[in-house]
């Protein structure tokens, strides 16, 4: 079976396959949080942080990826993340090209193999991948050359997402260590939960889940290790939260008969401020995005000084452009 | 032409008194043993087993050979190919073809496509339903005067309680086992591997233990109040052969086989989402796997079958929850018995002839295989337990290379098969 080392420090990616020992220059894969040590999750932030001052500038730009080629092949609509990458790498001077593909590679006639090979096949020197099914990343990685970076691969991992929610954490905060975490919602469709669980764990963190029991199943107990724990109701996993996260409801979970309509998850599983109360007095709200008003999160918190759904956004440049930086070949902490 | 197989040592489960004696072929036929000692009749000609297993042929129950209909995954002559070289002298295909192999013309076809290929036999399994769509019920006494030995809807199981009943009824008329892939797809339909700890960390939907539990159950019951005899493909949890281990016990008349992935392997696999990984019933968590390796133990377990599933790569070269279900079989299926189970002393290599052999004849009313006695049809598969070799997909004779055991070591290795008295198969030395 193959696998994959994911060192950021050493620089040098590792692998049993042989024809990724052939690789002619040095890549870094970022397929999930999950592959990644503390040590290396704080690389990223701290790389991170030294990224941010670039976007304060008046002239937002800087010459380290001179040269490269970034290609965002986006096998799902997104606006935010693509332009949160497209940005990351124009910042650091990389030529970026997006692809959005609006279906998958069967509808194309073309395998997913060949895709990969194509666009390798024009040597770019990262690959940022999004796309509706999981493991995609992966597969990709196996055939590819250039470096890549998984932007979300379906229920699987978004390791940037959980990156910024760190950052945002870390700036709040000041620390993630000790921090009781609480993550409602959509838990077993969620991508966001996964790399956020894996993340906070690492670093130390104690991580509640709550929501439907339909969304919410109790083997997500077993997930990781330890620091992570299924909450019977909503009030359970917010009482004494330092940080809630609430996920996105997609519309489409009620037509599979996950919960009878929005009205009633607004009311039974909402983040409102009555119930953000059971939360610490200076408890942080984050959402990854579109949010639905008024369903997972009522506009009363949504837009209280304690959401701080835009400094995700803030910081999820500066955590790509420290992605696709190390992706490169750049390392830890440095920048230019 | 007389044929003696000697310096062997014959395992034959149905006549244990005769281990170890050389076996005499008369046009196709066994037509004597002889002691291991005594001298060739003269003018017979000799394969010299020195060292190695003699076993009446293995048969498995269920293959998917693709023709007519998906010759580029494989043929009835490439899969008989394969089969062969894996030890397997008779294989079961199951009706998926296209068209399904619902009535008399198409079971025909594929015999004769299987004598011209002149390797394995074909016994093939027809349809339960017209179309295997769940709805009317298909010929079957037809497709069995065709040579039909058993009905499956296989993948597409009769989700209809009432049509099962109804099937189960009319099939025992013709005294034809009804095949059953158990899988309750209003709790499996989207899932792509084992619902447990490493769907959720996979992100992968699941596929979860009980829709086969459900299913199995419910033909249990059917097979109890019909007298039918229920033969579950695949068993894959540990509710399944619970459920078996109880209806044996109550007498009902049920069997049940088991693929050597589903007793090697779990889901962890799954990990680096290989889509060589992927097949229903899925890989199963680590307590699945040791309830089927208790129930190859005690006896629940009737024999072990492929599933041989071959999918072209360009099928299976998609992202994980695309690409089709199935894996190959025929060619490591024995290896992979005498590495895991005999080798690891899960099994005597008695009990494996009867679970590759003996039973499968049985269940499938095979008569005159199954047995080396006098009389039976010289079907004969030679092993050789110690010997050490490496599985190269690269190298299969299937059409197909969708394994997930390519580059896997086994000790253990059919060396040669004989059917009918011929044979059809020999590993170079």
């Amino acid at each position: 079976m193959p696998c994959f080392f994911f060192d950021w420090t050493a620089g040098i990616r590792a692998c049993e396959s042989s024809r990724m020992m052939e690789k002619p220059y040095r890549r870094r894969d970022l397929l999930g949080i999950r592959d990644l040590s503390a040590a290396e999750i704080n690389g990223i932030l701290d790389t991170a942080e030294n990224f941010r001052e670039i976007n304060t500038r008046e002239i937002k730009k800087v010459p380290a990826l001179r040269g490269k080629t970034v290609i965002n092949l986006f096998f799902e609509n997104s606006t935010r993340t693509r332009t949160s990458f497209e940005l990351a790498a124009k910042r650091l001077s990389a030529d970026a090209v997006n692809i959005s593909v609006s279906s998958s590679s069967v509808s194309k006639g073309e395998t997913l193999v060949d895709t990969a090979l194509n666009l390798d096949a024009m040597d770019p020197d990262c690959i940022v991948v999004r796309h509706g099914s999981a493991g995609v990343p992966h597969q990709l990685a196996k055939v590819s050359r250039a470096a890549v970076v998984n932007a979300g691969d379906g229920a699987n991992e978004h390791p940037t997402q959980a990156l910024l929610d760190a950052m945002t954490i870390r700036e709040h905060k000041k620390k993630i260590e000790g921090l009781k975490v609480a993550i409602i919602g959509d838990i077993i469709h969620s991508r966001v939960a996964r790399s956020n669980i894996h993340l906070l764990t690492k670093l130390g963190a104690s991580v509640k889940v709550a929501g439907p029991g339909t969304l919410v199943p109790n083997d997500f107990q077993h997930l990781v290790e330890k620091n992570l724990e299924v909450c019977p109701h909503v009030e359970d996993a917010l009482e004494g939260a330092d940080v809630v996260m609430i996920l996105r409801i997609q519309r489409e979970r009620q037509d599979s008969a996950y919960f009878p309509t929005l009205r009633e998850y607004s009311i039974h599983y909402g983040l409102t401020n009555d119930r953000l109360a059971l939360a610490t007095k200076d408890a942080i709200v984050l959402h990854p995005g579109p949010m639905n008003r008024g369903i997972e999160i009522a506009s009363e918190v949504a837009d209280s000084s304690r959401s701080l759904i835009l400094d995700q956004v803030k910081y999820g440049v500066a955590v790509r452009m420290a992605v696709l930086y190390l992706a490169t070949g750049g390392s830890i902490g440095t920048k230019e | 032409m007389r044929l003696l197989i000697a310096n062997g040592h014959l395992i034959d489960p149905a006549a244990p008194e005769n281990t170890g004696m050389s076996v005499l072929i008369e046009d196709g036929k066994v037509s004597a043993w002889l002691k291991p000692n005594e001298a060739a009749p003269e003018g017979c000609e000799v394969f010299d087993a020195a060292g190695l297993l003699v076993a009446p042929g293995f048969i498995d129950l269920h293959v998917h050979l693709r023709e007519p209909g998906q010759e580029h995954k494989e043929t009835i002559a490439s899969g008989c190919a394969a089969a062969v070289v894996g030890g397997w002298t008779s294989v079961c295909p199951m009706p998926n073809t296209n068209p399904v192999n619902d009535n008399a013309a198409i079971t025909r076809y594929m015999i004769e496509q299987a004598e011209r290929a002149g390797l394995a036999n074909v016994f093939p399994i027809g349809a339960i339903t017209k179309s295997s769509d769940g709805g009317e019920l298909a010929e079957m006494g037809e497709m069995k005067a065709a040579g039909a030995v058993a009905v499956s809807d296989d993948g597409r199981p009769v989700p209809n309680a009432g049509i099962m009943r109804r099937a189960m009824q009319y099939a025992k008329d013709f005294d034809l086992p009804v095949v059953d892939h158990c899988e309750d797809k209003s709790l499996s339909s989207g899932g792509v591997m084992h619902e447990g700890r490493m769907s959720l960390l996979l992100g992968l939907k699941g596929m979860p233990a009980l829709a086969e539990d459900i299913d199995v159950v419910r033909d249990i019951i059917l097979a109890k109040e019909t007298g039918a005899h229920i033969h579950i493909a695949h068993v894959s949890t540990k509710g399944a052969i619970e459920a078996v281990r109880r209806a044996k016990n109550e007498g009902i008349n049920v069997t049940c086989e088991a693929t050597p992935h589903h007793f090697t392997m779990t889901d962890k696999i799954v990990e680096g989402y290989d889509t060589n990984t992927k097949m229903a019933p899925p890989l199963r968590s680590e307590d699945h796997l040791e309830a089927i390796i208790e129930g190859i133990k005690d006896g629940t377990i009737d024999c072990i079958a492929t599933d041989h599933a071959p999918h072209h790569a360009d099928e299976k070269a998609l992202e994980y929850d695309r690409a089709p279900f199935g894996i190959t079989g025929l060619e490591t299926a024995v290896g992979l018995a005498l590495t895991e189970l005999v080798h690891k002393g899960v099994i005597s290599l008695e009990r494996l002839v009867e679970m590759c052999s003996t039973n499968p004849a049985k269940i499938f009313n095979l008569n005159g295989r199954g047995t080396l006695k006098p009389g039976s049809i010289a079907d004969i598969t030679i092993i050789d337990p110690e010997r050490v070799w490496t599985y190269r997909s690269t190298e299969s004779r299937s059409k197909s290379k969708n394994s997930p055991f390519d580059g896997r070591t086994f000790t253990g290795q059919a060396v040669a098969a004989f059917v009918g008295g011929k044979l059809v198969h020999k590993t170079p030395e």
